[in-house]
């Protein structure tokens, strides 16, 4: 009996990249007088699916990043798993 | 093959937006032009047909997730096979902007080892404050690989516009220069952005207006049928495209674009 699956999965530009929405938010932030050194901005995807085990659905998640999700060359990802009720 | 019997195939998806004008300008060049939305020929899989297909410029889907990614992912999917059959007969492929970020989606470009299956480029968002819609100078880098281009003299200057929030070119950081070597042995570099005395860029706004590496535009694949570029050459085809053409004395007939585009079409003259 396959159960359903919540992957909040978190996308990055690799470090090293110059983040152009980051710079101009962390501007912004330094404007209104926070003492703000760097922002770095990441997508998050909250995915709900439906696998056999952890196991599977860890499998799933990795495709889907890899697949469609990220760009290798300029993008990180991490992600979150857990069965739903 | 007779320039009349040549056909193009103009895709169009959901959210592309520069169908009419490349419609309108390969119509021009005399030869045989469809549009038909990709659906369609997810259906009927018959782009056999076709001697030249382009992937048009906008923002399919959205530009949801990347630009391009989700139009590219879908592509790979319903007729991977079948564009790599295309590709391998020679045809020629060209992707303009919204096209372009498709083809190195999908792993067409730069696609040093034939089709990659992960992007091995990227054309991230731009470094210079959002969306660029711009006239910008190019010069054709090319040695003679790019079969699509042969006919541009190396070294031609061409004025053309862009219209992107997403055309920085990156490699990947850890083979960065190994990668810039390969686009150069393999003479995969087309176009590069420069200042209007034709120098380099050198990364300078906004001369480069997105903060591409290497001021790098368009390239090839290394058998040098499948181009992509940033720039719109559908948008600098006819003479009244120009920005200043109503000063001008003799408003010129054509624009800059037509050279890209002509050749493409003389290439397969030449080719079939």
């Amino acid at each position: 009996m396959p159960s359903r699956y919540l992957a909040r999965v978190y996308v990055s530009l690799k470090s090293g990249y110059s983040d152009p929405e980051g710079e101009t938010t962390a501007r912004a932030l330094r404007g209104l007088g926070y003492g703000v050194e760097e922002v770095r901005v990441s997508k998050v995807y909250e995915v709900v699916f439906e696998a056999e085990d952890r196991r599977e659905a860890g499998e799933l998640v990795e495709e889907m990043c890899r697949r469609l999700l990220t760009n290798p060359t300029k993008d990180d990802y991490a992600y979150e798993l857990r069965e739903m009720e | 093959m007779r320039r009349r019997e040549i056909r193009v195939l103009i895709l169009r998806a959901p959210g592309t937006n520069c169908d009419g004008e490349t419609v309108r300008a390969f119509r021009d060049l005399g030869v045989g032009v469809d549009v038909l939305h990709t659906q369609r020929v997810f259906k009927e899989r018959n782009l056999e047909e076709y001697d030249i297909l382009v992937f048009p410029g906008g923002f399919s889907y959205g530009d949801y997730v990347r630009s391009g990614a989700i139009w590219a992912k879908e592509c790979e999917y319903h007729i991977g096979r079948d564009l790599e059959h295309f590709i391998d007969q020679g045809k020629a492929v060209l992707g303009i902007c919204n096209g372009f970020q498709l083809l190195v989606e999908a792993g067409f470009l730069p696609g040093f080892e034939g089709k990659a299956r992960y992007p091995q480029v990227a054309l991230a968002n731009n470094t210079t404050g959002g969306y660029q819609c711009r006239w910008v100078h190019l010069r054709h880098v090319n040695r003679g690989g790019c079969l699509l281009t042969s006919s541009l003299p190396r070294d031609a200057l061409l004025r053309i516009p862009v219209a992107h929030g997403e055309g920085r070119f990156l490699l990947p950081r850890e083979v960065e220069r190994e990668y810039l070597r390969r686009l150069y042995e393999n003479d995969q570099l087309v176009l590069r952005y420069t200042k209007p005395d034709g120098s380099y860029a050198e990364g300078e706004y906004p001369h480069n207006p997105n903060g591409a590496y290497h001021d790098i535009a368009g390239i090839c694949n290394p058998e040098g049928n499948v181009l992509g570029l940033m720039p719109h050459p559908e948008r600098a085809y006819f003479g009244w495209q120009l920005p200043d053409w109503t000063r001008c004395e003799e408003p010129p007939r054509y624009g800059d674009g037509r050279l890209i585009l002509e050749s493409i079409v003389k290439y397969v003259e030449r080719r079939f």
